[in-house]
């Protein structure tokens, strides 16, 4: 097995000493992987992921054992040096394409100017490569869009040009966080049909952050299911969609309809209750009031097992448990 | 856009008509023009002889017009005490007062955009308290009594400049700095807002995911989009300022507009006084449409 | 996230801010009420034995005159609690004059809209292309000086940015979800007006009266400093530092004692604003 392109353990994100966002997660992606963090909003993942990029906003601490990207140690890595690797070996994408391109210049000044700072490429150079990404990313007339701002692109335009943009230096890593969600259903399936041959193509590790359990079904090659600031349970996506064995992961996925699986008259599964703030500190299982297996248990420490090749859960219940209770 | 600019144009030719009339009332409703022209000593005869003399005799919509016609085609009459046409006294005034409102939004904007980008950037430290507080201390200030201040610091006990007239670029640096004062505040805090909502917007959080430097982030990404609304206040200080020019020229004898009107008003010279109403109200017109368009240029969204 | 964390010290700060705007404005108003009954000597008694009499704390200054006397001999504590009287009713009334035109003049047009609105916003525009201190001293100048005139006439320059925020404000009132379901409910406009949007934008524009109110204060110096305002021997605080001018290069104080309490008393109603604004603010952020 090789080295991860990204690692993090025990990753922990605190705002001003009230809230922590991200307790401890934990994650790793391989070499031209898509992994899939999925979870409720308010659960951290976003944090997560502005976290290892190192985009974190000011006031916020930042801790873990383990944050490596390519063998390298991001931990104490000064603000300098770490830019040098953002939009170089490591890349994101937003949300909100409609607010995250600037509206003062062009798509073709915003996209070269990754290339001149990073590999001090010439303007002219820079431009061809800009006009080459975007008819990557399936932009017709790449050479006029280049010349447009912001505001004359629909938003599936610009989470387009927010790509092809991500792609300009050629990293190793894409983190993407709910590239799709602001976008309309059909436009949705043709940036993640995108993402999907990109990561083929070049190689690319794709971290994807999402809420929407179809879009892991259909892309991910790994799944880490993120609970109030914890990765609670991390499988193969096969696997993990066959066998979850954490309560808040199968909670998760009995709210999802599946044709032929749920029976029409069958009421759809919902998890009572909202995500949790915790406080810096918090002791034992995050899931306990919300879950339907509590025991006195899940106050204490709370293991981490396996449960079956690469899948970890975080849960006091033994990794049997569903099939005990099944026969029971 | 054009369509826009037509009707910014056509509003502005509207407020200008408006307040051509406006100066013309405001010296036709203050009282009797030919017992103020006269003076106190005068007889009825004089009084009498100085209505016919100045047209005040006709009926008030003719001079109206009248003053209409002639002002639209830039004749204001002539000034009663210095004895020379309106136009050409404001002509060769008009300079030394553009001179200095020119200065003061210099030092004005050399002084509130930096401190403005440092508060935002140490948003809710020590400094940018430090910054705001200027502001408050900047919008308290009485330009009369800070002008006297410097007069006496500057000008008397350190002797650095001098202290009132108008012969050299030196005269004008005290002004500028007193003028400069009013409008710092609100260019300070305009700049101040327009870089924290800039720096929290998502295309700075792009920029950041781009590794782009500090310096290109803060002076290319956000400053750019937290300019467009300082430009168009700037514009319409520029033209407060040489509206508030009359005090500050009448303290340090800065032989501008403003204190062309200071002493008209204090001679009873009238056409000159609603002269530099209008002339200064159109400037005022002039500026605001000027900013209309630089925020067009600097704005793509409004280009089109 | 980070700006709800930042808040807690935030407040405290804008709270001390406003406390020391009351504080600030509350004396001198006290000072204004009460102080000519207090201090022991007439402000309009010349006494030219006892001319440019300096404050208690330079050398030669007694307690007699604690802040001196002017040119004329007058006591200049008196004079400066007596110009706190002229200042803040000056203040007081231009505020009542201009917030009675410019609210209405907003509230129509964001109520109304339309044509309405389009009025509105012309009279404004043409309010502020001209320029305020010239046609003041104009007008001032040619009707001669008097304590109503600068009331009347700052009261009818100043209005300008009571009908914005009015303006705006009433806009923002009109379009709430309340309000609508008050019209579908049939209440009549002037029960809206007078039941959900006076009572919304009130807030907004106590914090412009502050603001107004110091601009106030500030053009009645400067027209009575340019001998255009309140007429002497009245000691407005413009006018006392108008008549110390010739006297400032020898001692300098004359100046300072009037354009401090100037300073201050601005300083502190733009306090009590920004610490208003900020609160009224924060509210609306909860």
């Amino acid at each position: 097995m090789t080295a991860p392109l990204l690692d993090v353990r025990g990753l922990k994100v605190q705002f001003g000493g009230h809230t922590a966002a991200v307790r401890g997660a934990s994650l790793s992606l391989r070499k031209g992987e898509t992994h899939c963090l999925v979870g409720e909003s308010g659960c951290g993942k976003s944090v997560t992921a502005l976290a290892v990029m190192g985009l974190l906003a000011r006031g916020a601490r930042r801790q873990a054992e383990v944050l490596s990207f390519a063998g390298q140690d991001l931990r104490n890595l000064s603000e300098g040096r770490m830019s040098r690797l953002r939009g170089d070996r490591m890349a994101m994408i937003f949300q909100e394409p409609m607010t995250s391109l600037n509206p003062a210049y062009t798509v073709g000044s915003q996209m070269t100017e990754v290339l001149r700072r990073h590999r001090g490429t010439p303007r002219a150079q820079a431009v061809d490569r800009a006009a080459e990404l975007l008819g990557r990313v399936g932009i017709t007339a790449p050479g006029m869009r280049l010349g447009q701002f912001p505001h004359q692109l629909s938003g599936g335009l610009r989470q387009r040009v927010m790509i092809a943009m991500a792609l300009m230096c050629e990293p190793e890593l894409l983190v993407a966080d709910e590239p799709t969600t602001a976008l309309d259903v059909t436009v949705q399936a043709q940036i993640l049909r995108l993402l999907a041959a990109l990561q083929r193509e070049l190689g690319l590790g794709i971290l994807l952050i999402t809420h929407d359990l179809g879009i892991v079904a259909r892309i991910a090659d790994r799944v880490s299911v993120m609970y109030a600031g914890e990765v609670v349970e991390s499988a193969p996506t096969a696997q993990l969609f066959a066998a979850p064995r954490h309560p808040y992961t199968r909670g998760l996925l009995s709210c999802v309809p599946v044709p032929g699986k749920v029976r029409r008259d069958e009421p759809l599964g919902s998890i009572p209750g909202v995500v949790p703030r915790l406080p810096p500190g918090f002791q034992g299982c995050a899931f306990r009031d919300r879950c339907p297996h509590a025991a006195p248990a899940c106050a204490g420490p709370v293991p981490r097992q396996p449960a079956g090749p690469e899948h970890e859960f975080l849960c006091t219940l033994p990794p049997d448990w569903v099939r005990r209770a099944e026969a029971a | 856009m054009t369509r826009f600019l037509l009707r910014r144009l056509a509003v502005a030719l509207l407020v200008a008509m408006t307040v051509l009339t406006l100066s013309f009332m405001l010296t036709r409703l203050s009282g009797d023009l030919a017992i103020s022209i006269a003076g106190p000593n005068a007889t009825q005869e004089d009084v009498e002889l100085i209505r016919r003399a100045y047209g005040l005799d006709r009926p008030l919509t003719v001079q109206y017009f009248d003053w209409i016609g002639r002002a639209v085609l830039g004749d204001f009459g002539t000034s009663y005490f210095f004895r020379e046409r309106v136009s050409t006294l404001i002509g060769s005034r008009l300079p030394i007062t553009l001179t200095l409102g020119l200065v003061g939004l210099g030092i004005a904007l050399v002084v509130a955009i930096p401190l403005g980008i440092i508060a935002a950037v140490r948003e809710g430290s020590w400094v940018d308290r430090a910054v705001m507080l200027v502001a408050l201390v900047g919008q308290a200030m009485p330009s009369f009594w800070l002008g006297l201040l410097l007069m006496v610091v500057l000008g008397l006990q350190l002797q650095w400049l001098p202290i009132s007239g108008t012969g050299s670029w030196e005269h004008f640096v005290m002004p500028g700095i007193v003028l400069a004062f009013s409008a710092i505040p609100a260019l300070m805090r305009l700049t101040r807002s327009g870089m924290v909502e800039a720096l929290a917007s998502d295309y700075i959080r792009t920029a950041r995911a781009k590794g782009l430097t500090r310096l290109s982030i803060l002076a290319k990404h956000a400053l750019r989009n937290a300019a467009i609304p300082v430009v168009s206040i700037a514009a319409v200080q520029l033209g407060f300022m040489l509206g508030g020019s009359i005090v500050i020229e009448t303290v340090f004898a800065l032989h501008g507009v403003g204190f062309l009107a200071w002493e008209s008003i204090s001679k009873n010279d009238f056409p000159v006084v609603q002269a530099v109403v209008l002339v200064l109200a159109l400037i005022y017109i002039g500026l605001t449409l000027l900013a209309d368009l630089l925020n067009a240029v600097l704005d793509p969204r409004l280009r089109a | 996230m980070s700006a709800t964390l930042a808040a807690p010290r935030g407040r405290v700060r804008h709270r001390l801010g406003l406390a020391l705007g009351v504080l600030i404005v509350g004396f001198i108003g006290l000072a204004a009420i009460f102080g000519p009954a207090l201090t022991p000597h007439d402000p309009f008694a010349q006494d030219l034995g006892q001319r440019l009499v300096v404050p208690f704390w330079m050398e030669g200054g007694s307690l007699e005159h604690p802040l001196g006397t002017d040119q004329l001999g007058r006591d200049y504590l008196a004079r400066l609690v007596y110009g706190a009287r002229i200042s803040m009713v000056i203040g007081v009334l231009t505020v009542i004059a201009s917030g009675l035109i410019g609210i209405t003049l907003g509230v129509l047009g964001g109520f109304f809209g339309g044509r309405v609105d389009d009025v509105v916003l012309f009279a404004i525009t043409c309010r502020l292309s001209i320029p305020v201190v010239l046609v003041a001293l104009a007008v001032v100048g040619l009707m001669g000086n008097s304590f109503t005139l600068v009331i009347l006439v700052l009261g009818l320059l100043l209005w300008d940015r009571f009908a914005v925020v009015a303006r705006s404000t009433t806009m923002q009132v009109r379009n709430l979800d309340y309000v609508s379901a008050a019209w579908c409910a049939g209440s009549s406009r002037v029960s809206i007006l007078a039941r959900e949007v006076l009572p919304n934008i009130a807030t907004h524009l106590a914090v412009v009266a502050t603001l107004e109110m110091a601009l106030a204060i500030l053009l009645e110096a400067a027209l009575s400093f340019l001998g255009l305002g309140v007429p002497p021997p009245l000691p407005s605080w413009g006018l006392m530092i108008a008549e110390a001018k010739d006297y400032m290069y020898f001692s300098p104080w004359v100046i300072m004692v009037p354009g401090v309490a100037l300073f201050v008393l601005v300083f502190g109603i733009n306090l009590l604003g920004d610490g208003l604004r900020d609160m009224l603010g924060a509210q609306d952020a909860r």
